[in-house]
C-alpha cells in the first residue's frame, strides 16, 4: 500500500509482549510468595497456580515474540 | 460487600494494560493515513487476525459473566448459544453471504442495502444500527461500572470515564485497527485470565464427569429435556431453541450486525473474509469450556455446604453474575487476581471500542456522507470518523448514567437486538438471493418487521396479550419469549417482503451482478487446493458442532 511505506508489525508481536510482561510479574511475585512462605488463603494455593501458570504465559509470549520479532505486514 | 481484594502486583498489571493498549494506539496512528485505514483497517488483515478479532467482539465481559451466572440457573441448556446459536449462521456467512458483501468492496452492511436495494432502506438500517450501537455501548459501560464497583469496590465515576477516555483515545488514533488490535489481545487474556478458573475447578472436584454427575440431570443435558418445557430450566421448547434462537436470532445476529461483519470486511481478500466467521466458529465452540463450567462448578461447590462457597447477594435476591467473580476469589492468589480483572476490563473495553468502531463508519458513510453531505472528500470522511468516533463515546457516557438513574433500561436490551437484527436477516436472505426482491419490499418489509417486534415486546410486557400467544406453551421464561418474538418478527418481516415485490418496481439485472445469487460470476470465488477451501474448514467445524451435541444431548 503505498500509503504505508514503513512496515508494521504483526498483531502477535504484541500479544507476546503482553503476554510475557503479565507472565513474568505473575510467576516473579508467585515465586517469591512460594519461597518466602507467605500465607495464601485461596482453594488450592499449595498448588502454586501462579508460578506455572504464569510462567506458561511468559514462555508462550516468548514463543509469538521469537517468531515475530522481524515479521512485518504492508 | 466486595469479591476480590487487589494487591500492588495486581494493579501494576492492570496499570500496564491501560498504558500498552493506549501506547499501540499511538503505535497504530503511523500507519493510518487514509479513510480506508481508519474504517476498514487496510483491508490488510490475515483470516486469522479477522478471525479472532470477530469472535472476540462480541466475547464482552458482560456475556462472560451473565452466562456464567446463566449456567449456574439454567444448566447446559446456555450452550446453544455457543453451539446451534453461533457455529451454523457463522459458517453460512463464510460460505454463502460473504462473496457477496466482500465483492462489492462496500464498508458497511447498509452500503450492501444500498447497492441492492436503495438509498432509503439503507439510511433506515444505518439509523437503527447507530441507535442500537449506542444504546448497548452507553448501557454496557454502566454495567461495567456496576460490576467493577461490586466485586472490586472501584469508584463507579472513576472505572467509568477512565475505560470510556482510554477507548475513546486509541479508536479515534487509528480506528478499526487498533479496535482489532485490541480484540484480539482481550482474545488471549480472556483465556489465560479465565481458563484457569475451569482448570482449578476440575481439580478441586475431581474430574469434569464428577461435576456433571453432581448436578442435577437436566442440567447437564443439551436436547433431552427439550420436549418439555417444564422439564428444563429456562422453559423453552426445541421449537423455540432451533427456529428463534439457531435460526433468527443466530443469523440475525452473526450475518448482519456490522459490529461482527466488519472484521471480515478487514480481510486481505476474499478467501480471508470467508474464512474469518469459519475459524471464529472453532473458538466459539470453545468458549463454554470457560462459562458453562465455570457456571457448573458454582452450582456444584454452593450445594455442598463444607466448601464454604456462595454467590454474592443484593437486598436477599442472589446475583447470579457473581459466579465468575467469587471462583476468581476462591481460587486465584494475588497476580492472578490482576490478570483476571484484566481480562474482564479488555472485555468490557474491547466491547466498547468494537462498537465505537462500528458505529462511526455507519455514521460517516450511511448517514453523514448518504444524506449530510455527499460531496465530503476522503480526507473530510476521515476527519469526520474520529469527531463521531469521540461524539459516540459521549453520547454512550451520557446513555450509560441514564441507564444508572432508571435501570429498568437493562430490560429493553434484548428487545433492542430483536428489534434490528431479526427482520434484517429476512431482508439479507431475500436479498442475496432472490434477484425479484424489490427496493420497496426490503423497506416495507424491514419496516413490518421492526415494527411488529417491537409492538409484540410491548404488548406481552404490559400485559395486553399473553406471552402463550407467541410461545405456544403455557409456561416461558423471558428468553423464552424473546427467541419466539424474534421468529415472529423475521416471519412477519420474510413475508411482507415478498408480498410488497410481488406488486412493486424491480432493479434491472446488470445493476444486481455480484450483489445475489445467480447473477454473480462463479470465476469470481477463488478455487484453492480442497485443503485451502473455506468449505472444507466449514465441514470440519460442523463435524465438532454435531458430536458436541451428540455428546452433551
Amino acid at each position: 500500500m503505498a500509503t504505508n511505506v514503513k512496515k508494521m508489525k504483526p498483531i502477535w508481536f504484541f500479544v507476546g509482549v503482553i503476554l510475557q510482561v503479565m507472565g513474568g510479574l505473575i510467576f516473579g511475585i508467585s515465586l517469591y510468595d512460594w519461597i518466602a512462605g507467605v500465607e495464601s488463603r485461596t482453594v488450592l494455593a499449595n498448588l502454586h497456580p501462579g508460578v506455572w501458570w504464569g510462567g506458561l504465559m511468559s514462555l508462550a509470549g516468548f514463543v509469538f515474540e521469537l517468531k515475530n520479532i522481524n515479521a512485518s505486514i504492508e | 460487600m466486595q469479591a476480590i481484594g487487589l494487591h500492588g502486583v495486581d494493579w501494576a498489571i492492570i496499570l500496564f494494560y491501560f498504558a500498552f493498549i493506549i501506547g499501540l494506539g499511538f503505535y497504530l496512528k503511523k500507519y493510518t493515513k487514509s479513510e480506508d485505514d481508519f474504517f476498514l483497517a487496510g483491508r490488510r488483515n490475515s483470516s486469522w487476525v479477522a478471525g479472532l478479532a470477530f469472535l472476540s467482539a462480541n466475547l464482552g465481559a458482560l456475556e462472560l459473566l451473565g452466562m456464567t451466572g446463566n449456567t449456574f440457573k439454567y444448566g447446559m441448556f446456555v450452550a446453544h448459544f455457543y453451539w446451534i446459536g453461533a457455529v451454523p449462521a457463522m459458517l453460512f456467512l463464510g460460505i454463502f453471504m460473504m462473496p457477496f458483501y466482500y465483492s462489492g468492496r462496500i464498508k458497511s452492511v447498509p452500503g450492501y442495502l444500498k447497492l441492492r436495494f436503495d438509498e432509503k432502506t439503507r439510511v433506515l438500517n444505518g439509523f437503527s444500527f447507530a441507535l442500537m450501537t449506542l444504546l448497548v455501548s452507553g448501557i454496557n459501560l454502566y454495567a461495567m461500572a456496576l460490576v467493577l464497583h461490586t466485586f472490586v469496590g472501584w469508584n463507579w465515576d472513576v472505572s467509568m470515564w477512565a475505560s470510556a477516555i482510554t477507548v475513546a483515545v486509541y479508536v479515534t488514533l487509528s480506528g478499526l485497527m487498533s479496535a482489532i488490535f485490541t480484540e484480539i489481545i482481550q482474545f488471549f487474556l480472556i483465556w489465560f485470565g479465565l481458563f484457569l478458573v475451569s482448570i482449578l475447578g476440575i481439580v478441586e472436584i475431581g474430574s469434569l464427569s464428577e461435576i456433571m454427575h453432581r448436578v442435577p440431570e437436566a442440567f447437564s443435558k443439551l436436547w433431552s429435556t427439550s420436549g418439555d418445557p417444564t422439564q428444563n430450566g429456562m422453559m423453552v421448547t426445541w421449537g423455540g431453541i432451533v427456529l428463534g434462537l439457531g435460526f433468527v436470532l443466530s443469523f440475525g445476529y452473526w450475518t448482519t450486525d456490522f459490529l461482527v461483519v466488519q472484521r471480515a470486511f478487514s480481510a486481505k481478500n476474499l478467501r480471508s473474509a470467508r474464512m474469518t466467521p469459519i475459524i471464529a466458529s472453532f473458538f466459539k465452540m470453545a468458549v463454554p469450556f470457560i462459562v458453562i463450567i465455570a457456571g457448573l462448578l458454582a452450582l456444584v461447590l454452593s450445594k455442598d455446604p463444607n466448601s464454604g462457597f456462595a454467590l454474592m447477594t443484593d437486598a436477599g435476591k442472589t446475583n447470579y453474575d457473581s459466579a465468575l467473580p467469587m471462583l476468581i476469589a476462591r481460587y486465584f492468589p494475588r497476580g492472578l487476581v490482576g490478570l483476571g480483572i484484566t481480562a474482564l476490563l479488555a472485555g468490557f473495553m474491547a466491547g466498547q471500542a468494537g462498537n465505537i468502531s462500528a458505529f462511526n463508519t455507519v455514521w460517516t458513510y450511511d448517514i453523514y456522507h448518504s444524506v449530510i453531505n455527499r460531496k465530503a472528500s476522503p480526507k473530510h470522511l476521515l476527519w469526520m470518523g474520529r469527531v463521531a468516533t469521540v461524539a459516540g463515546i459521549i453520547i454512550s457516557v451520557a446513555t450509560a448514567y441514564w441507564a444508572k438513574s432508571m435501570p429498568t433500561i437493562m430490560d429493553y436490551m434484548q428487545a433492542i437486538f430483536s428489534w434490528v437484527n431479526a427482520p434484517l436477516f429476512a431482508t439479507m436472505l431475500l436479498g442475496m438471493f432472490v434477484k425479484w426482491i424489490t427496493p420497496n419490499g426490503a423497506f416495507w418489509g424491514l419496516i413490518a418487521g421492526m415494527g411488529s417486534s417491537f409492538a409484540m415486546y410491548l404488548a406481552v410486557k404490559f400485559q395486553w396479550i399473553s406471552t402463550s400467544l407467541i410461545t405456544f406453551s403455557k409456561v416461558a421464561s423471558d428468553m423464552a419469549a424473546n427467541f419466539w418474538r424474534a421468529w415472529w418478527a423475521w416471519l412477519i418481516c420474510f413475508v411482507v417482503t415478498i408480498v410488497v415485490s410481488l406488486f412493486t418496481k424491480k432493479k434491472p439485472d446488470e445493476e444486481l451482478v455480484g450483489l445475489v445469487k445467480g447473477l454473480t460470476r462463479e470465476t469470481a470465488l477463488e478455487k484453492p487446493v480442497w485443503y485451502k477451501r473455506p468449505a472444507f474448514y466449514a465441514v470440519l467445524s460442523l463435524v465438532i458442532f454435531v458430536l458436541l451435541n451428540i455428546y452433551f444431548w
